[in-house]
Order: structure tokens, then C-alpha cells, then sequence
């Protein structure tokens, strides 16, 4: 499969509605480059819907422009602009009276690709996604569950390859447990098709898992800072950036790292404890706090020990 | 409008040549369902399946129309919703009655009155099933680059599907209990027999058999249209 991704600015994008005197989306002006995830987060009333809304023009922007490689947004035709933009919402909006394979086959269908094309599609889609080809292309939404669902929008979005996605707090109302496992998948995937993604949430936790970049949104939508997870943890511009990352802003910085990324080096002491390459910094930190112990050792995904870490070490 | 006209001339038995049965008025009498069956029965039940035929074809295809009208622009909803409450509200002698004086004692007349009948039904459910599709189905519909027309068509038209079927079997049924009060101002329709065998001393076995036929008229045409909504909402019944 190809992969494309487009670049997208916002420039100056503003939305106002009559009547009101916040905007809902101030001159917001920003580049997410090809292939990078962009998190809009921030408390409800920050615009980051709308924001999202207005680049497929589901809501027409006030002033400013938004491009998608260089051309405005408002230049294309909008069905044709939509249907060129992966779109991803909370409450999925599967077709009900549509099997799996019609919904997911949407998009291509009002493209115009022959029958064969399609059907040859959706059977990727749907192992690409994590879901049976054969069996699951015959259902109807009403007999999958919510996780099945969501997987079956993200499928429907990408059908005709789009370069860029928008998703709209696309795991917000699925359980926890099966949240993280779609976001694992997500990032998975994304690793593959390089898409570029917008992608709108209200949980810090997940923009900073997801995102590459990560644009806070406060109320009267202004920009408060836009940076990578990283900084934003390490180096939030002002006040209302921490307090909304919050307090334990350090532990969340380092979620973002691993025991590999230290590059173990001492030698292997027994008797401490054991974690793979991959678990995360802060992890294994609660690992030795629980544990009462300085020290951890590194091992790769066979056991093998790759050396020893401290406490201090993780700190930083 | 009816091809099909009664023979002239009486159809009610002369008691005083039928079976002793029929002497008696008892209740069911089988040899006047075989003799009349040809000249009196069928005749009534083929017209009466024709009177309801038109009555729901007409208002089906009137009511999608406002519907289509009173979905799109909601301004007409309320008056359309209250015209056809109105319309539904009248009693179904007084509608036959106030019609004749326009249109004389004629088929028009009753197709009239039935079709402002199934009005009320049809059009309520036509706008109730088009109004009831989830907003978030219609917006990933927009936001998949659907266009108005192919939403209605691909997405609010199949999803109403089953209160549109809901409103036509109600519509059908209704329209054939209606169509024998018809028989009041034409002689047509399953009522025609029943209005007769009730002017020649209460003739049961006459009344039974047609009120018969239109009661199972009635479940037969609902048996058929709830088989055709299975048929064209498999996914509404999967839950």
C-alpha cells in the first residue's frame, strides 16, 4: 500500500459564532508536518472539535485558511475534499442497516473503484485493524462491540487511503483496558502507514502517549503552547499549561521513555529485579519504589540480561 | 373505478328456495358459501382489495411527498402533522358524507376518505422514522463526503425503513376495516354483503362470511408486509 501524507497548517483559522463574544477557535496557526500525529487537548470549551471540524469544513471557518499541501481547503470541492480526509468520531457512526464490509467500503464506493477493488480492500482493511476478513466483513454493527466498532471506523476511514485523518476522541467511550490495546494498535499502524493525524482528546494521558506533537487549547480557542510531549512535560509555557498537564507532570515525562533508551551498561548483579528493554521509566520506577530497591536489572525480550540501572540513572 | 360491478338483480337468497339452513337464518350455512361464493363473495373481496390498494398506494405516495416536505423544512411540519391529525379526527361516516355532496356517490368519493385515513398514519411515521437516525451516523455520513441527496437516499431513507413499514401495515389494515363502511355510499367492498344480508333480516351466514374475509384480508396483508420489512431491514432485527 502506498503511503502518502500531507501536510497541514492551520493559518490564522478562526471560528466565531454570531452572538457570541469568545471565539470558539482563535486565529489558530500551526504546521503538523506529513506523517506526524497532532493531538488537539485541552478543557472542554478549548475549540478542539471545532478546530478538527473545520479542516473537512463540516464547520466553515470565520477567517484565516487551512491547507492541506499548500492548497486551501476552501479551493476543493467539499465532497471531494471530505472524501479525501480520513474522518474518525467518538460514537463511530457506523451505518447500522450496512454490514462491515459496506461501511467500510463507503468512501470507495462514492470514488467509483470497481467491486473486486473494494471487496479486496476491505479484506486488508479488516486484518489491518485486527479483525476476521472472512467472518467479520458479513456483520452488522449492532453485533460487534464497542472496541469491534471502533476498529471498524478506523478501517472505514482509511479505506481510500487518505493522507490525512482527523479523529475525534475516537476511544473516549471504550473501556479502559480495551483503550489502551486500540491505542497500542494505533500507534502500530501508524507506524506503518504514516499517515498525517489530527487527533482530538481531552485526556492528557493520551495525547501524550499519541501524539508526536501536542497543541493545548485553552478556553475562547487560543493556542497555549504547541510543542512535542517532551517539552511540553518538561518545559510547559506557562501556568495553564502545568496545571492542565498537572502535577505529576515529571512521572509523565518519564512514561515517555524506556529502560532501553538508557543504554544499560554495568554488568548483570543478581538478585535484583528483572524488567524487559521495553517497559517505560516510570514504570520501572514504581517497580523499585514497590520493591524498596536502588537498582533494576535490563534484560532484552528474551530474558537475556543487558545490564543494570539505578535509581538515579532513571531520574535523570 | 372498480372493474368489477355486482351482478344486477338480487343476490340475497330468497329463503324460501334455499336450504333449510338458509330457511332458518342459521348461523353458517356451507351451501350458501358454495352457491354465492362466485356471484357475491369473491366480487366483494377482489373490490375490496382494489379500493384498498389505491387508498394506501395514493397515500403512501402523497405522504412520502409532505413527508419528504415537512422533513426537510421543518417550518411545514407542524401544519402538515396537524392537517392530517385533523383529517384522521373525523368520523369516517360524517368525511363519506361531507364528500358526496362534492363528489357524488362515486368510488372518488371513498378513495377520498380512505386516503385522508392513511394520512395521518403514514406521514407521523414517515417523518418519525426519517427524524429518528442517529445524529452521529449522520455525521460521519457528512463527514465521509456523502452528499445531501445520497445521505437521504443511502443512509435516512433505508434507516427509516422499519417505521415506514410500520406506518404502511398500520395504514392497511385500517384502510380494510375502513373500506366496509365504503359500502355505505357505493356498492363495492367486502361491506357491500354485510349492509345487504343486514337489510334482509339479519342473514348471519352472509355477515360472518364477509366479515370474515375482511378480517382475514387484514392479517393476510399484514403477514405479507411484515415479511417484506424482514426482507429489507435484515440488520433491524439483529440485536
Amino acid at each position: 500500500m502506498p503511503t502518502q501524507a500531507a501536510e497541514l497548517v492551520f493559518d490564522e483559522a478562526t471560528k466565531r459564532y454570531p452572538g457570541r463574544a469568545d471565539a470558539a477557535v482563535d486565529r489558530l496557526s500551526l504546521t503538523v508536518p506529513a506523517g506526524e500525529i497532532c493531538v488537539l487537548v485541552g478543557p472542554s470549551g478549548g475549540g478542539k472539535t471545532t478546530a478538527l471540524k473545520l479542516v473537512n469544513r463540516l464547520i466553515p471557518l470565520t477567517s484565516g485558511d487551512i491547507r492541506v499541501d499548500g492548497t486551501s481547503i476552501l479551493e476543493h470541492d467539499l465532497a471531494e475534499l471530505r472524501r479525501s480526509i480520513g474522518y474518525v468520531i467518538q460514537q463511530v457512526g457506523l451505518f447500522p442497516h450496512m454490514t462491515v464490509e459496506a461501511n467500510i467500503g463507503t468512501v470507495p464506493r462514492l470514488l467509483g473503484w470497481p467491486r473486486a477493488r473494494i471487496r479486496e480492500r476491505v479484506g486488508e482493511l479488516l486484518a489491518l485493524v485486527g479483525l476476521d476478513p472472512e467472518s467479520d466483513r458479513r456483520r452488522f454493527p449492532s453485533q460487534l462491540s464497542g472496541g469491534q466498532r471502533q476498529r471498524v471506523g478506523l478501517a472505514r476511514a482509511l479505506a481510500a487511503n487518505p493522507p490525512l485523518m482527523l479523529m475525534d476522541e475516537p476511544f473516549g467511550a471504550i473501556d479502559p483496558i480495551v483503550r489502551s490495546r486500540l491505542q497500542d494498535e494505533f500507534l502500530r499502524l501508524q507506524s506503518e502507514l504514516r499517515k498525517t493525524v489530527v487527533f482530538v482528546t481531552h485526556d492528557v494521558d493520551e495525547a501524550i502517549k499519541l501524539g508526536d506533537r501536542i497543541a493545548i487549547l485553552r478556553e475562547g480557542g487560543r493556542l497555549a503552547q504547541y510543542d512535542t510531549p517532551e517539552r511540553i512535560l518538561r518545559e510547559p509555557a506557562d501556568e495553564f499549561v502545568a496545571e492542565f498537564v498537572g502535577r505529576d507532570r515529571a512521572l509523565k515525562a518519564l512514561a515517555l521513555r524506556t529502560l532501553g533508551d538508557l543504554e544499560p551498561a554495568r554488568a548483570a548483579r543478581d538478585g535484583l529485579p528483572r524488567l524487559p528493554a521495553s517497559t517505560s521509566l516510570r514504570d520501572a520506577l514504581a517497580v523499585l519504589l514497590a520493591e524498596r530497591r536502588d537498582a533494576l536489572v535490563v534484560t532484552d525480550d528474551g530474558g537475556a540480561p543487558l545490564g543494570v540501572v539505578t535509581r538515579e540513572d532513571i531520574l535523570g | 373505478m372498480s372493474g368489477i360491478r355486482l351482478a344486477s338483480g338480487p343476490v340475497i337468497p330468497h329463503f324460501a328456495q334455499g336450504s333449510h339452513c338458509e330457511q332458518t337464518n342459521g348461523w353458517f350455512c356451507t351451501d350458501w358459501l358454495r352457491e354465492h361464493w362466485g356471484d357475491t363473495l369473491q366480487p366483494a373481496l377482489v373490490q375490496h382489495v382494489e379500493l384498498t390498494l389505491i387508498a394506501v398506494g395514493v397515500g403512501f405516495a402523497i405522504a412520502f411527498a409532505l413527508a419528504l416536505v415537512g422533513f426537510r423544512f421543518r417550518v411545514f411540519d407542524l401544519p402538515l402533522g396537524v392537517l392530517s391529525d385533523f383529517l384522521y379526527t373525523i368520523p369516517s361516516l360524517a368525511l363519506f358524507q361531507l364528500l358526496v355532496a362534492v363528489t357524488g356517490l362515486t368510488v372518488l368519493t371513498v378513495e377520498i376518505a380512505l386516503v385522508s385515513y392513511t394520512l395521518f398514519i403514514l406521514y407521523r411515521n414517515f417523518v418519525a422514522g426519517l427524524r429518528a437516525v442517529p445524529p452521529d451516523v449522520l455525521e460521519s455520513a457528512r463527514g465521509m463526503g456523502l452528499t445531501r441527496v445520497q445521505t437521504f437516499f443511502r443512509v435516512e431513507l433505508p434507516l427509516a425503513a422499519p417505521a415506514i413499514m410500520a406506518g404502511l401495515r398500520i395504514a392497511t389494515v385500517s384502510t380494510i376495516s375502513i373500506a366496509t363502511v365504503a359500502a355505505f355510499f357505493i356498492r363495492d367492498g367486502l361491506g357491500d354483503p354485510i349492509f345487504r344480508a343486514i337489510n334482509e333480516n339479519l342473514f348471519k351466514t352472509e355477515i360472518l362470511a364477509a366479515g370474515g374475509l375482511a378480517i382475514l384480508l387484514a392479517l393476510v396483508a399484514d403477514g405479507l408486509l411484515a415479511a417484506v420489512q424482514r426482507a429489507i431491514t435484515p440488520w433491524s432485527r439483529l440485536r
